[in-house]
């Protein structure tokens, strides 16, 4: 598609309520710079932004952060999201969240929760979470989602600290009664790439990881779903990453700022408008940052001619910035860009140091 | 996955589960079906058979409901039904 191509809907919105999070997790997304708890948006304007992304054509919304439940409004969101006609998503730490709030939740019409486990030994993911406790509260929640009758999804994002695991990461989403699980390798942005030699696991760990994943689906086929993201930097091919730039979801910050992709405001020089000055079809159609590297007119080579350009979209601009300094080169992980080699050689700068937590 | 599906006689009702549903929506271009994190684009046919999916109905009569209203036959039907509603509670998309 080039610029005068016709716009695609957008089918996701990434609503970030808040950045504030009681957990510390040291592979977090978040960006480094937090937005403060001044600058979020009031409830009026969260409803006004899923009314407009359901006028936009967007199908569902992920209620997330930081950890969504620091917001006290949350049963009032949710309630606007479902009011809107959007499919409501939860995706939590689970602490903070209790009981009566989740039953509010569901009874405003919440659809699906995804709560976040650091390990299934518990010592370990109360470390990896720097939060005492975490993992008995998160059990203790997922079990009451199962009981309002909500489906719930396990996510467990997979690193060096856990990645030998990974059965009975499975095994415990089983036991608390998940119908999905998302084993998600770490993917380096924000406090994830600060802690990145401490949490890059070896070539063999992420290989094992890979056929065990392959073995735990065919051995659960029917009863849980799988739900695997790759670990790049040991990939041959980049992600395409959300999809590919502003074609199918929109990401809106605690403080109203709309973003094709979480981490994009990491590359310099693009503008971003924010949901208290525009309406979401406005920045969705007409915002520069959208616009930046949307479709396939911005790329250069070897990205512009190759076969698989509409495919992965030359991977994450985002990692192509990080890692090259060029937000327009092929993303490094795929092993057709010139600076392949240096994915390889960052994959292998591991250190046993100790995490730096993410602050709240 | 080259897996036998799963298993399931003409008397059970399916139904879709809580957090999975279908929607129409113009900007997508027709019928969703709605999932934990996921979005399929659904054919008409299967639209068909997933508006039949209430958990009152058995298998039985939405494969009779269906060969009545599209003047079709009731075998091949019958096959598109389990293959559809197999392959969706194999996703947990769908209660038998």
């Amino acid at each position: 598609m080039g610029a005068s191509g016709s716009l695609p809907a957008p089918l996701g919105l990434l609503a970030e309520l808040t950045h504030r999070c009681p957990l510390g997790c040291p592979y977090c997304s978040n960006p480094l710079a937090l937005d403060k708890r001044d600058n979020e948006l009031d409830t009026a304007t969260w409803a006004r932004v899923f009314r407009e992304a359901a006028s936009l054509g967007v199908l569902q919304v992920h209620l997330s952060g930081g950890e969504p439940a620091a917001r006290r409004d949350l049963p009032e969101l949710v309630r606007a999201a479902c009011e809107a006609g959007l499919y409501s998503n939860l995706i939590t730490s689970a602490v903070g969240l209790t009981p009566q709030t989740l039953g509010g939740l569901a009874d405003a019409g919440l659809d699906h929760v995804q709560i976040s486990i650091q390990d299934s030994d518990e010592a370990s993911a109360d470390h990896i979470a720097g939060y005492k406790g975490a993992s008995t509260r998160k059990r203790a929640i997922s079990g009451e989602v199962v009981k309002l009758g909500l489906p719930l999804t396990i996510n467990m994002v997979v690193h060096r600290a856990n990645i030998g695991r990974i059965e009975s990461m499975v095994e415990l989403a089983l036991s608390l009664g998940a119908s999905r699980v998302e084993i998600a390798h770490v993917q380096y942005y924000g406090w994830a790439l600060k802690n990145r030699a401490t949490l890059m696991p070896t070539r063999e760990q992420v290989d094992e990881a890979v056929r065990q994943v392959e073995m735990l689906r065919a051995k659960h086929q029917g009863r849980i779903v799988i739900d695997a993201v790759v670990p790049d930097y040991y990939a041959r091919f980049p992600k395409p990453c959300v999809g590919g730039w502003g074609r199918r979801s929109l990401n809106v910050t605690p403080a109203g700022r709309v973003l094709p992709c979480h981490a994009a405001e990491v590359i310099p020089g693009l503008e971003f408008w924010n949901v208290r000055e525009h309406s979401l079809a406005d920045i969705w159609g007409a915002s520069p940052a959208f616009a930046a590297f949307r479709g396939t007119d911005w790329m250069q080579e070897p990205c512009k001619s190759c076969a698989r350009r509409d495919q992965d979209f030359g991977g994450c601009r985002c990692q192509a910035f990080i890692l090259t300094g060029d937000a327009r080169a092929a993303d490094p992980v795929c092993h057709l860009s010139p600076q392949h080699a240096l994915v390889a050689q960052l994959a292998e700068e591991r250190e046993d140091t100790v995490y730096s937590y993410r602050s709240s | 996955m080259d897996r036998p599906a799963i298993q399931f006689s003409d008397s059970v009702c399916p139904r879709l589960p809580r957090g999975v549903r279908l929607s129409h929506n113009e900007a997508q271009g027709g019928w969703v079906l709605l999932a934990p994190e996921r979005v399929f684009k659904t054919d008409a046919i299967a639209v068909e058979i997933l508006k039949r999916c209430t958990g009152e109905a058995t298998l039985d009569a939405i494969v009779d409901d269906l060969a009545k209203t599209f003047a079709a036959p009731r075998e091949r039907i019958h096959t598109d039904v389990v293959t559809l509603l197999s392959s969706l509670a194999d996703k947990k998309l769908l209660e038998l």
